[in-house]
């Protein structure tokens, strides 16, 4: 094969700098700064700062399955509350059979329960995402209106079924002994379980990117949230993808089920569904279909969260949507809009 | 002409409540290029859609290799051997040069594993793209992204190539660059369906032509006599191309 | 002919809806007097209530397409005017003038910037914002309690003329005392006949007809030159008035209102039950869905106890139909409603009767 190609000068240049846009990231770091005088003191500021970010490690690990299932299929799940109150439950009835593990004060008994209490939930929840996607989402696929209906259809059946399953009333979900009580760093107290959950989201995040950068099927996940099309075009099922993403995603949303509810140290069928207004919000601020616009915009929501909760109790309760608001005013197709075709 | 390797006959497209193709009827042959010509809204992004499943064929038949491909499921045809450059060319612009590359090999599953050899023969035709190998494809120009639209069509032998325009857009420097492209790229023999409003650019590469107006096909034949038959350009311009020069 | 121009020409088109309705109509007419007891009364009262609100809850959804989790933010507008109005006025028929007026004001201007930024946005966008000013109102009142009586909501009292209190009548009729009550009844039953056969006349107006033509078609209604935002922003703070004044009835019959009454989240997903097993975009839907729901919540429950004792040695199918979990059989019919007759028991009845014609 001979080159005879004459290269045009224009066709070289790059039109435009090479310029990731960080200024999103960085308002987490200003958000924290700015917070820091507002509060008084470090140690309560350290404290609150911690707390917000491990409620955020765990939205994140909800929202981000939610997030890519929209972003490839535009279908929005209003029932993704079922996986996280699920999740929780099976997290119930796996340690219920292991009391004596999680009473332990031994770090490795303790993980002996919760790591199959945390792999149990996401494989039953990820097995009834497989069902809630052919039963519940699959017939409705690109009619918007009949989604919204269905999926919340299929959380009122999911949540009864829960009650049927597990009675209606509020279950413990007693922390282990050893991720319980605090750290202190000078006098700033820090809880463990916190700390733990900041890591293991980290870890998910991490694991999240590699995949979505490393892998061929990362890659397709990216590209189809762009262009649906072209990716079928170029000889891949999308629905298969799409089918394979929500499961991960319910199974993720399990996981989270599993640490929120250790978080509260008590569930209710209804914990789901309470949280799902707080996804929605994570999600748009995050930019529908970004991954990283849904991190920051978790981590952003359990910091505000917190520092309002201590500042101004009232306003708390309104942060999540001022927030919002807010972002939105700035950007208005959230932090890390997503070039659709 | 011996039997086509793509052959449309009476093909009907229904979008919703719009009835856009009225019976058309197109052969392509093997290692050729044919070129589909017509003004905005004849239907000639719609005949290549309709070809490549992404909009259901409503009547008639396509036939592609002398196997039925009407209505199939789009990755089923791609897989087939037929490639599809969009109008839009449906650049990932999140992904780097290299993926986009990565992606459109479809049974490769790194970056490392793909034909070197033919990369760079690719490379020779579009020299810009192993320049920004490594960069986000958002950030490349129209005519770079054009560039990189085709290139995914051909990072595996394909046996058919459907272009939809591709001097779209594209500054009068670029445009020759993508004919000397062409021109190098049918020398491989490779069968292609060329989508195009630009006469001048089309007269230089098309071997066939077929002319689209309101759903149908009004003209077929070489593009020599074509080009020869002043008389015919002026009747089928007039109606085709008056958007252009 | 009277009929059929009361009901705006659109007649139930079915003999067995025919029946259905004109049952519905009498039962809730003669309940006072057919089942005497207060229960059968508030379930009437509701039901009437409930029929505007639904009604209301489909001209948006059924007829525009617009799905919006504010709705019962407007009923609880309604019933906050009301129940504020009367409880820092007075007992007086002018404070209750001013609750209605000051809620759909409030409700007018609240629903006009909802329609303006975000009906221009995708369907789930909309569904999405919808939810979180919805909730973000929920958390205003019950924060607010020196104006709404938070969590505890507020109990007020109506004018005389609408209570036990004031006697019509030294007689009995059939063991039910003419008094006050019965007439507040009465009210609310004839403000829902009216409220409905009002929203019959815009669905069937040429405006209904454009709003239907933009649920079908938004592309085509924009291309033939409709304004489509102005039309869907119109259909949508028609619906909210509506569900405001459905808010007025709810607090005026039950003398109190506070978050769970009015605002919760299980009102929302109620009326849409209603709604869809009813059946979108028929009005007559609202009839069926809300007589038939809220006849369940409260008498399914009784019927659902007996199939719970006979199942009470199977443990599994006994708590399947444990009388709390009535909402899980509806959830059921609601999916396959959706799925199977998305015009719902209406439109499988007009189904029916048109196929045998």
């Amino acid at each position: 094969m001979t080159t005879t190609a004459t290269t045009v000068p224009a066709t070289d240049a790059l039109p435009a700098e090479v310029k990731t846009d960080r200024l999103p990231l960085l308002l987490i770091p200003a958000l924290a700064l700015l917070a820091l005088p507002l509060t008084g003191s470090f140690s309560t500021w350290v404290t609150l700062t911690f707390a917000g970010l491990a409620m955020g490690m765990i939205i994140f690990i909800i929202a981000s399955g939610l997030t890519l299932v929209f972003g490839l299929m535009d279908v929005l799940n209003f029932g993704h509350g079922l996986f996280i109150t699920l999740g929780a439950y099976v997290a119930v009835s796996v340690i219920g059979r292991m009391i004596g593990y999680v009473e332990s004060p031994s770090l490795m008994r303790n993980l002996m329960a919760v790591v199959p209490a945390m792999l149990i939930a996401m494989v039953v929840v990820g097995a009834v995402g497989f069902v809630f996607e052919r039963v519940i989402i699959r017939p409705v696929y690109g009619q918007p209106l009949k989604q919204i209906m269905i999926t919340m259809g299929g959380m009122i059946v999911g949540v009864e079924l829960v009650k049927v399953i597990w009675g209606a009333q509020a279950l413990p979900l007693p922390l282990p002994a050893a991720f319980s009580g605090s750290l202190l760093f000078g006098d700033a107290a820090v809880e463990k379980y916190r700390l733990i959950t900041t890591v293991v989201g980290l870890l998910v995040f991490a694991a999240m990117l590699w995949v979505l950068s490393r892998t061929k099927v990362g890659l397709l996940i990216r590209a189809g949230v762009q262009d649906r099309e072209m990716v079928e075009s170029l000889g891949y099922r999308i629905g298969l993808l799409f089918f394979g993403v929500f499961i991960a995603g319910a199974a993720l949303a399990g996981l989270g089920g599993v640490m929120w509810g250790m978080y509260q140290q008590t569930i209710v069928p209804e914990m789901g569904g309470a949280i799902n207004v707080l996804l929605f919000i994570v999600i748009i601020i995050g930019g529908l279909g970004s991954v990283g616009g849904c991190f920051i915009g978790a981590l952003l929501v359990g910091l505000v969260a917190n520092y309002t909760g201590f500042l101004a109790p009232k306003v708390a309760l309104f942060s999540n949507i001022l927030l919002m608001v807010l972002i939105l005013l700035w950007r208005p197709q959230g932090l890390y809009p997503v070039v659709k075709r | 002409m011996s039997e086509p390797m793509l052959d449309l006959q009476g093909v009907h497209t229904r979008i919703g409540a719009y009835h856009i193709l009225h019976g058309v009827d197109l052969q392509v042959a093997k290692g050729e290029m044919t070129v589909l010509l017509g003004r905005n809204g004849a239907g000639k992004t719609t005949t290549l859609r309709t070809i490549m499943g992404l909009w259901p064929t409503a009547e008639g038949t396509i036939t592609f290799q002398g196997e039925s491909i009407a209505s199939r499921p789009t990755p089923e045809i791609s897989r087939r051997g037929i490639a599809y450059v969009p109008e839009n060319m449906g650049i990932f612009s999140d992904l780097t040069v290299c993926e986009n590359m990565l992606l459109a090999a479809c049974d490769t599953k790194r970056a490392e594993d793909l034909d070197a050899k033919r990369l760079e023969w690719i490379f020779g035709l579009f020299p810009a793209l192993r320049k920004f190998w490594q960069y986000p494809a958002g950030l490349l120009s129209g005519g770079q992204k054009q560039m990189l639209a085709v290139a995914r069509g051909i990072v595996e032998p394909r046996k058919l190539l459907l272009v939809d325009e591709p001097s779209k857009g594209l500054a009068p420097a670029i445009i020759q660059n993508m004919i000397t492209a062409f021109r190098e790229l049918k020398q491989t023999e490779t069968t292609i369906l060329l989508v195009e409003q630009n006469f001048n650019f089309a007269r230089q590469l098309g071997d066939q032509v077929a002319v689209m107006d309101g759903g149908r096909i009004v003209h077929s034949g070489t593009m020599a006599s074509l080009v020869a038959d002043e008389a015919l350009q002026q009747h089928l311009l007039g109606l085709s191309l008056t958007a252009h020069q | 002919m009277m009929l059929g121009r009361l009901l705006s020409g659109d007649l139930p088109r079915s003999r067995v809806l025919t029946a259905v309705l004109i049952a519905i109509f009498f039962g809730l007419l003669l309940t006072p007097f057919l089942f005497p007891g207060a229960r059968a009364t508030n379930v009437a009262a509701k039901i009437c209530i409930f029929i505007v609100l639904v009604a209301s809850f489909d001209l948006a959804l059924g007829y525009t397409g617009i799905f919006s989790f504010a709705h019962t933010m407007f009923f609880g507008i309604g019933a906050y005017g009301v129940a504020i109005a009367l409880s820092t006025l007075g007992a007086t028929w002018k404070a209750l003038a001013i609750g209605t007026g000051a809620a759909l004001m409030v409700a007018l201007v609240l629903s006009l910037l909802i329609g303006l930024f975000s009906l221009r946005v995708k369907a789930m966008f909309f569904a999405m914002i919808t939810l979180a000013v919805a909730t973000a109102f929920q958390t205003l009142a019950s924060q607010l309690s020196a104006f709404t009586g938070g969590d505890d909501g507020l109990s007020f009292k109506v004018p005389e003329l609408l209570t036990s209190a004031f006697p019509l009548s030294p007689h009995t009729f059939r063991g039910v005392a003419l008094d006050g009550k019965l007439l507040c009844f009465y009210l609310v039953f004839a403000a829902a006949v009216v409220l409905l056969l009002v929203m019959l006349r815009i669905v069937n107006s040429p405006f209904g007809r454009v709003l239907q033509a933009i649920r079908e078609n938004e592309f085509r209604a924009e291309a033939i030159g409709y304004r489509t935002v102005v039309y869907r922003t119109c259909s949508s703070v028609l619906s909210a008035l509506f569900a405001t004044l459905a808010g007025v009835l709810l607090a005026l019959w039950l003398r109190y209102n506070g978050p769970d009454t009015s605002l919760s989240f299980e009102i929302m997903i109620n009326i849409l039950l209603m709604v869809v097993i009813g059946g979108m975009g028929t009005m007559y839907g609202s009839v069926v869905g809300a007589t038939l729901f809220i006849i369940a919540e409260n008498y399914l429950q009784d019927l659902m106890k007996l199939a719970s004792n006979g199942f009470s040695g199977v443990p599994f199918l006994r708590d399947l139909f444990h009388p709390d979990r009535w909402l899980l059989w509806l959830g059921i019919l609601f999916i396959v409603g959706v799925y199977r007759f998305p015009a719902g028991i209406v439109g499988k009845l007009r189904f029916s009767a048109w196929k045998k014609s």
